[in-house]
This record gives structure tokens, sequence and C-alpha cells, in this order.
């Protein structure tokens, strides 16, 4: 039977959904599932519950000096405790962290990678990960032969299950900082106020050059509101200084699989579709009605963004009032 | 100070991508192969390096078949000074890439150079593996995703981009860094790069082909084409939909 350890991320001591996406995914593919949670005070306390989505142990590490991301140290620990309880299998979400530590992780413990899956499976006994390549226009079906596979998931693609009210057995370690940790120091995280991240949000608006103007981003800004996602942009939008890069979605912005992706004005180049076609339900308002983005949309109207966004929020607004 | 920079070729962004007979690579006849885009701003933060502290060398590496040397001579052409060609026509996975260039990097300097750019990630296969693999296997600090650098030779403050912000990182060199879009605005060749390009040095080697995959590709295809969608008239109509039929609000 295998055993696997899933890699828990937290901002603030606040355990990231992804991660508990990713430990979901351990505990639907069966075997043992343990959990390493690395982080500053209050670490620990939060880790039993980790038990609800399928860890039967959590290795804490909390220390005032792993608050903040530490690539060496973070990896070292890691790599340590999936040594000492001889897993086979390491997971973690494909989150800028994430993407992070997995190569390292790979190098250090021998293991075979496949980054961004959308898919694992255990068939005739091999391991076999699906992902997205040549920026969203193929499918990639890889089989992972090493003593020990190291997956990361991409994010908000499979589902949290909350399975029992199970607490995990926690097991608080003693860390000591070493030089060798300490090599890269994280001394501050600037966090664009209040915003939810395109890259995390269940609901992403976006606007193209149809919005006309920055100022226009407005009536975006309303309906994520309303909705609780948040806004992205095409980089068309991005290079003329409307929006900040961070919004960016596509292949040199941000591949994003929200429930609902709302594009506005957005005509759909191939760069733009990378971002987002793996999105659950696609929406498109364009006034345009050859617009490429409509060949990717579930949903489609074609008019004038102008007119339709505010009616859109109205509507929303009263659907979500029930 | 010495400089690497690791740049990739991969189908220009707008090219089809067509699934080859053997249903595990891509048909490569009609597609015009550049510069990964995230190397560029790789490229163009060692050259702006290179022009700050007299006595630099930026060093490019590939590993590619002989397609690769156009790409070689653009780098030469907006500024690096020499390219090591890795001669290899089969496709390797992100640790045999990795493997390969950390070897041919040190073997190149003597020693560690100072700091190895790397692109983000590649935009055919998608990893953001490369950059650290390499660090790790050079035994130095790696931050990824770059989108700011100052360096005094010594030690360096770096902007790194997270979900919903940045992290500012200290860290002294040598180091990896992995470059993410907004780092810098890489150059266009002058006519003077041009003509340079085509004296500066390019050393070929093989490359040992008997390194063992832990990682197989064993099918590729197209993406799930997505039925047509409904063109729906008016936006209460829509949103309807989206929360009796989707069921996504
Ligand atoms: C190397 C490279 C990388 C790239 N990476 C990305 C990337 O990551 N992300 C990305 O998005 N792009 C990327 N691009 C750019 C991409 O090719 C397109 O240029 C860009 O996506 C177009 O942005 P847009 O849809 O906002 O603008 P446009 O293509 O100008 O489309 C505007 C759309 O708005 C519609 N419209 C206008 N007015 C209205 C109105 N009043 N109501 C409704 N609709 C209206 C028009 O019909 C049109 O379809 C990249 C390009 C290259 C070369
Ligand atoms: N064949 C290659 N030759 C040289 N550098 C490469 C090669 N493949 C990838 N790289 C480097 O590694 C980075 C990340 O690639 P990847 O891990 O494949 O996403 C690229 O941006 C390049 O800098």
């Amino acid at each position: 039977m295998s055993k696997s350890l899933v890699f828990i991320e937290q901002r603030g001591g606040k355990v990231k959904r992804a991660s508990l996406e990713a430990l979901s995914k351990a505990a639907a593919l069966g075997g043992d599932v343990i959990a390493v949670a690395i982080g500053g005070t209050g670490t620990a306390a939060d880790a039993a519950s980790l038990g609800n989505y399928g860890a039967t142990k959590v290795f804490a590490f909390e220390n005032e000096s792993l608050a903040n991301y530490s690539a060496n140290a973070y990896a070292k620990l890691i790599s340590k405790i999936a040594k000492e309880e001889s897993v086979s299998l390491v997971f973690l979400s494909a989150t800028a962290m994430g993407k992070d530590l997995a190569p390292r992780l790979s190098v250090r413990l021998g293991g075979a990678l496949a980054s961004d899956c959308v898919d694992v499976k255990h068939e005739d006994g091999k391991w076999i990960a699906t992902r997205y390549v040549y920026s969203g226009k193929a499918v990639a079906t890889l089989e992972l032969q090493g003593e020990i596979n190291i997956f990361s998931l991409r994010p908000n693609v499979f589902p949290a299950v909350k399975k029992s009210d199970a607490a995990a057995e926690v097991i608080t370690s003693v860390y000591e900082p070493e030089s060798a940790d300490l090599k890269t120091i994280v001394k501050e995280i600037v966090v664009s106020a209040g915003k939810l991240d395109v890259a995390e949000a269940d609901i992403v608006v976006s606007g193209g050059r149809g919005m006309k103007a920055p100022e226009h981003f407005n009536l975006l800004e309303d309906l994520a509101k309303v909705l609780g996602g948040a806004v992205g942009a095409s980089r068309a939008v991005v290079d003329a200084g409307w929006r900040p890069h961070s919004e960016q979605v596509g292949q040199t912005g941000k591949v994003v699989s929200p429930k609902l992706y709302i594009a506005c004005g957005v005509s759909g180049a191939v760069q733009h579709l990378a971002g987002m076609s793996s999105s659950k339900i696609i929406v498109a308002i364009n006034k345009d009605k050859d617009a490429p983005i409509f060949q990717v949309a579930d949903y489609g109207i074609v008019g004038d963004v102008f007119e339709i966004l505010p009616q859109l929020t109205e509507e929303f607004k009263k659907v979500l009032a029930h | 100070m010495n400089i690497a920079v690791c740049i990739s070729q991969v189908p220009d962004t707008s090219a089809r991508i067509k699934i080859a007979s053997d249903g595990k690579t891509i048909e490569t006849a009609d597609v015009n192969f550049v510069i990964n885009p995230y190397d560029e701003f790789a490229l163009e933060e060692a050259v702006k390096l290179k022009e700050k502290f007299a006595g630099s060398t930026v060093s490019v590496f590939t590993i590619g078949g002989d397609n690769v040397i156009a790409n070689l001579r653009k780098a030469f052409a907006v500024g690096a000074d020499k390219a090591v060609h890795l001669k290899d026509e089969t496709p390797k996975d992100a640790a045999g890439v990795a493997a390969i260039l950390a070897e041919a990097i040190k073997s190149h300097f003597g020693a560690v150079p100072d700091l190895v750019f790397f692109g983000k990630e590649s935009t055919d296969f998608n990893d953001a593996q490369v950059g650290p693999m390499v660090a790790e296997l050079l035994g130095i600090p790696a931050v990824t995703v770059v989108v700011a650098l100052e360096t005094d030779g010594t030690t360096a403050k770096i902007e790194r981009e997270i979900e919903g912000g940045k992290e500012m990182i200290e860290a002294g060199l040598p180091l990896v860094i992995t470059a993410q879009k907004g780092l810098n605005t890489p150059r266009v060749a002058n006519m003077k790069g041009i003509m340079a390009a085509k004296s500066k040095p390019i050393e070929t080697k093989p490359v040992s082909t008997d390194a063992h995959s832990k990682l197989s590709l064993t099918k590729l295809e197209k993406p799930p084409q997505k039925q047509v969608g409904k063109m729906v008239g008016t936006a209460a109509e829509l949103v309807g939909l989206l929360h009796t039929e989707a069921k996504v609000v």
C-alpha cells in the first residue's frame, strides 16, 4: 500500500484551500496519508483539523523564522519527513510556493516529478499524471516511475472534501534554523490589499481592450464584488497600463481554472485562451459575434459590455439575494 | 561577474499545435521555434548586469538540435558573449535537462558562476522545474518567478511574485534566478549587435543520452473540444442559466 505525504501551505496561520484539495486527492487515492505543516506560531494548533480531510498524522514545524517562506528550510524539513516516514508519494499544490518547492524535493528525494497536474491516477500498478502542455494547446499523459513520485496539483481542479470529524495526530517538531536554511530570506510580503488573486478565485470577471478605458473597470469590480470573485485582464490592457500584471490571464500571465470565468470585451487570442480555457464554465460578452472567445464559451452574449455589465450585476444580485 | 543564461527553444506563441502520428510529439515542419519568451527576460537581465559590472561575461547554454543556432545568434546580437550548444535531438524531461545543464555550467566556468538565469517556465512543457533543479544540483539557492533584481555583486535584493502580492527577498550570490515577465523589457538587437554576433564563438558539445528517466510521456493529445456554447439574448436569461443549468451561482 502506498504512503503519501502532503505539504500543507498556509498564509497568516490559515491553511490554504489548495492544500486541502491536494490532501483530499491524496486521501481519495488511498493508502496512509500524512501531512507536513510548516509556519509561524499557530501552525500546530490548526493542524489537527487536517484529519477531517484525510490526514492520519500531521508533522507540524512551528517557528517564527518559518512564518515566511524559506525555500531551503522548507525543502529540508519536507524531505526529512518524507525519508523518515518512507513515503512513496508526495503531493503539493501548484501555487507559487508549491512550484518553487517541488523541483527541489525531486532532486533531494531522487523522485519523479509531474507539475501542475489536472489528474492523477493509479492504473495497472502505474502512477499516471495528466497535465496541460504547450500553454494549454495539448494534454500530456505521463507515467512516473520513481521510487518516490511527486505531484503538484493545479489549484481549483480537485475538490476539497471534508470526510469526517476525525482529528489527526499532531506531532510538533522543534526546528532550529541553520545558516544554510537562511541563504534566502523573505524580508517582507507586500500584499495587494484586500484583493483576491485571480489564480485563487472561484469566479473571475475579466476585461479586455473592449472595456475601452481603465476607469470602466469599475463595472467589472462591481460585478466581481457581487460574486465574491476577482478581476482579471487581457495582456492588451496590462500592456496599456490599465491593470497590473498580477491580474493578467494567459500564456505570459496566470493560468486560472475557476468555476466561472466571465470574459468581457476580450477577443480570445490563443495566448489568452491558454490561461483560462480549463475554467469550468466560460461566459463571453463581446460585440463581435465572430470573436474567437465564443468558440470556448459555454454561454455567450453578443452585445455591448457597457450595456450588459450593469444589467448582469443587477441580475446576479437578485439571484444571490434568495 | 560570471553569468550563465539557459535558454530553450519553443514553438512561437501563435503556432498551431498538431500532434504527430506517434501520438507523443508535435509536428514541427511548419512550426517556427523561438527563444522561450521568459528566457528573453533572463537574457536581458544578464546583459544589463554585464553592462553594469565591467569584466563580466554572459554565457548562454542550450540543449537541442541544430535548429538552436539561429537563436544563439540572436542571443549574441543582444549582448551575450559566449554560447554552449549541448547537442541532443532526443527530448529530455526536466530532470534530464537540469543534470546536463548543471554539468555544462560547472565545466564551462570551472566553478559555480555568480548568477545563473532561467525563464520562469518554458512555454512548451510549462514545467517550471529546470531552474530550481539546477540550483539544487549546483548547491546554491534559487529564487523563482522574479520581477525585480538589484545586486552589488555579493548580495541581492529580489522581488518575487506570489498569489496576491510579492515577496521581498535578500540573498547572497551565487544564485539561481528564474525570470518572470515584468523583470525588464528585452531590447531589440541593433545592426552593430547583429554584425558582432556573426563572429562570436559557439561551442558545440555532444550529450551522452544514457541517463535513465523516471518520467515518460505516453500520450499527447488535443484538449477535449468544448461543445458549441449557447448564445443568449439578455443578462437576465444568462444569469438564469448560470443558476439553474450550470449551477455555478
Ligand atoms: C508572446 C505573447 C504572449 C502573450 N501572452 C498573452 C497573455 O498572457 N494574455 C493575453 O491576454 N494575451 C497575451 N498575448 C496577446 C494576445 O495575442 C492578444 O493581443 C490579447 O489577448 C488581446 O487582448 P484583448 O482581447 O483585450 O484585445 P483585442 O484583441 O483588441 O480584443 C478586444 C475585444 O473587445 C471587443 N469589444 C470592443 N468593444 C466592445 C464593447 N463595447 N462591448 C463588447 N465587446 C467589445 C472586440 O470585439 C474585441 O473582440 C500574448 C501575445 C504574445 C505575442
Ligand atoms: N533544452 C533546454 N536548454 C536550455 N535551457 C532549458 C532547456 N529547457 C528548459 N530550459 C531552461 O529552464 C527553464 C524552465 O523550463 P521548464 O522547467 O521546462 O519549464 C527555461 O525557461 C529555460 O531557462
